[in-house]
């Protein structure tokens, strides 16, 4: 779930930012994923898709191995998954499954939303003023390392509601991915473009808004990727400690009731469901950021 | 007010910079400096790289203070950067988040002197005037590195600065491309006329633009000499082959021969650089 920074962005910049340099957003993703469907890559994902799931099967159901032999088996899981009237109660046709998507989905929202909001600023302004850097660096390298489940006796403690200590929590783990991958972000800009701007003439604000902004924002984004994986697994924590809905807690309530098709289909939801927001923050980042791809040809 | 391209002279007086090293050691770099560029004519300055080339042109731009002197611009004494002494930077210093028409676009759009219609007019003059004209909506990256060069003459020179610095601006780039390049800058120096400091570490480029090379000694820095090249403009290539840019080459490659053994003897950190870009000069 949670991605390195470089390894992630190539793949898709290849795909992505292709095109006339002033194409629109969705004309540029079509024409990448166009371009996508005609080369063997389709074929091959799909290859290890299904090999995974024949070696899911062979290994649950088949050979029964000591390891996997209590785990519900991929017929079991999809048929379950996409039944109209599930064994559990949780199937695609079930409003109760995407209550509990519905709620993880706002909860990693909100936190996600609070952490861009304050950590993308403020990583910013700790790597242009080093005044400021000087002021916060020591509480953020005392905080960031304390892992977030270490959080979960304050946050209960603190906040009034378990909605509101989860999003907390949520909110915790994505927050110092964004703020030291926004300030790491200002400190790789090359001091030229500061002194070309000094030298035109540019206000501190017209620095800011102007270079260390755009100059940060591939940085930046690898850092929302990171911070959006932090942002489920901290969630997840979240909800299996405080929960009453949510994926985080449909997983370890399924364990509890021995519902363990359900624990399948809820962990293979967040993948789906994580796999989506990467992709979305990703294919922001590469419209915004297009001025870093080479035209092809050149 | 940064556009008006009359006036102009800038002048270093007994320009000392002076580093401390971590070691609690100090090196001088440049020691009693004294050079007055005269408005709208192109001083170019030879020497070989770590020879404090670029430190005094971090000094005259207004990024470092200089630890003894002054700097005056028309009498003015200059303190910190600004859009009337512009540095064209040796390694490309283009925004790569900015399209080559908003890079040129910058400084006077910042600075609210123009804007609409009369900024893109002035912009793709200039664009024009170093064959960009058909790349204004690129990004640097999409540039080629000649065209990155130019593009960045470009950026300067739209605010008409009154003084332009030029830190080995073609250093990196092909002979072809320099040569190339050299045509451009002197298109442009014709078109606009500001005061021009070039600095270089390629003799033929010094002789073939310049009006006045100067010659730097070894650190702490000085002048040792400056030439006046009186050769007739438009300068070709061709010109390498007169006598005159013969007997001046000769002149010019005396005193850095002067140079290069001195800082040979002293063993000077900078010893084998001089000898080396001495050797690549004949």
């Amino acid at each position: 779930m949670i991605e390195t920074a470089s390894g992630s962005l190539k793949p898709a910049l290849g795909e992505l930012s292709q095109g006339r340099p002033r194409a629109g957003f969705f004309s540029r993703v079509g024409g990448g994923a166009k371009r996508w469907l005609r080369g063997p890559s389709p074929w091959l994902n799909l290859l290890g898709l299904v090999g995974f799931l024949v070696l899911w099967h062979l290994t649950t159901r088949v050979l029964k191995l000591p390891l996997f032999v209590k785990l519900p088996g991929p017929l079991d899981t999809v048929k379950e998954w996409f039944s109209i009237q599930p064994v559990y109660g949780i199937s695609i046709f079930t409003l109760e499954y995407y209550q509990h998507i519905g709620l993880s989905c706002l909860r990693v929202f909100l936190a996600f939303l609070l952490a861009t909001g304050l950590g993308v600023p403020l990583g910013l302004l700790m790597g242009w003023k080093k005044t400021f850097s000087d002021y916060a660096f020591p509480i953020l390298e005392l905080l960031r390392p304390i892992p977030m489940l270490a959080w979960v006796p304050l946050a209960i403690l603190m906040w009034p509601t378990r909605e509101s200590s989860i999003v907390f929590l949520t909110f915790l783990g994505s927050f110092f991915a964004t703020l030291l991958n926004s300030w790491l972000g200002v400190k790789s800009i090359d001091q030229a473009y500061f002194r070309a701007a000094a030298c035109l003439g540019a206000s501190e604000s017209l620095i800011f808004r102007k270079i260390v902004w755009p100059g940060a924002m591939p940085f930046v984004f690898t850092g929302l990727q990171i911070s959006v994986g932090y942002a489920w697994f901290s969630l997840v924590a979240g909800e299996m400690l405080a929960g009453e809905f949510g994926l985080g807690y449909l997983i370890w309530d399924s364990y509890i009731l021995v519902q363990y098709p359900v624990i399948i289909i809820a962990m293979l939801t967040l993948g789906l469901v994580g796999s989506l927001n990467s992709l979305a923050i990703r294919a922001l980042g590469n419209f915004l950021i297009r001025w870093k791809k080479r035209e092809s040809g050149q | 007010m940064a556009g008006d391209a009359k006036g102009g002279r800038l002048e270093a007086r007994g320009l000392g910079q002076t580093y401390r090293l971590e070691s609690g050691a100090t090196r001088e770099v440049l020691r009693d400096f004294n050079l007055t560029l005269e408005p709208g004519t192109l001083t170019a300055l030879i020497g070989p790289s770590g020879c404090g080339k670029s430190v005094l042109i971090n000094l005259l731009a207004g990024y470092e203070t200089p630890t003894a002197g002054e700097i005056f611009l028309d009498g003015r004494k200059v303190v910190g950067p600004g859009p009337d002494r512009l540095v064209v930077f040796q390694e490309t210093a283009l925004f790569p988040w900015l399209t080559a028409f908003e890079n040129v676009a910058y400084g006077p759009k910042i600075r609210g002197e123009l804007k609409g219609p009369e900024l893109t007019r002035a912009v793709m003059e200039l664009l024009r005037l170093v064959g960009l004209d058909e790349f204004r909506d690129k990004y640097p990256a999409q540039l080629s590195g000649g065209m990155q060069r130019r593009a960045e003459l470009a950026r300067a020179l739209i605010n008409r600065p009154k003084a332009t610095l030029l830190d080995e601006p073609f250093r990196g780039l092909d002979a072809l491309t320099r040569s190339l390049m050299r045509d451009y800058y002197l298109n442009l120096f014709e078109n606009r006329r500001g005061t021009q400091f070039f600095v270089t570490a390629e003799l033929d480029e010094g002789l073939l633009l310049a009006d006045r090379l100067v010659i730097a000694t070894n650190l702490p820095a000085q002048v040792k000499k400056i030439l006046k090249i009186d050769l007739p403009r438009p300068r070709s290539d061709e010109i390498r082959a007169a006598p005159e840019y013969l007997a001046l080459k000769s002149e010019a490659l005396e005193l850095l021969h002067e140079e290069a053994m001195k800082s040979f003897k002293t063993g000077a950190l900078t010893a084998a650089d001089f000898v080396g870009a001495y050797a690549a000069l004949n």
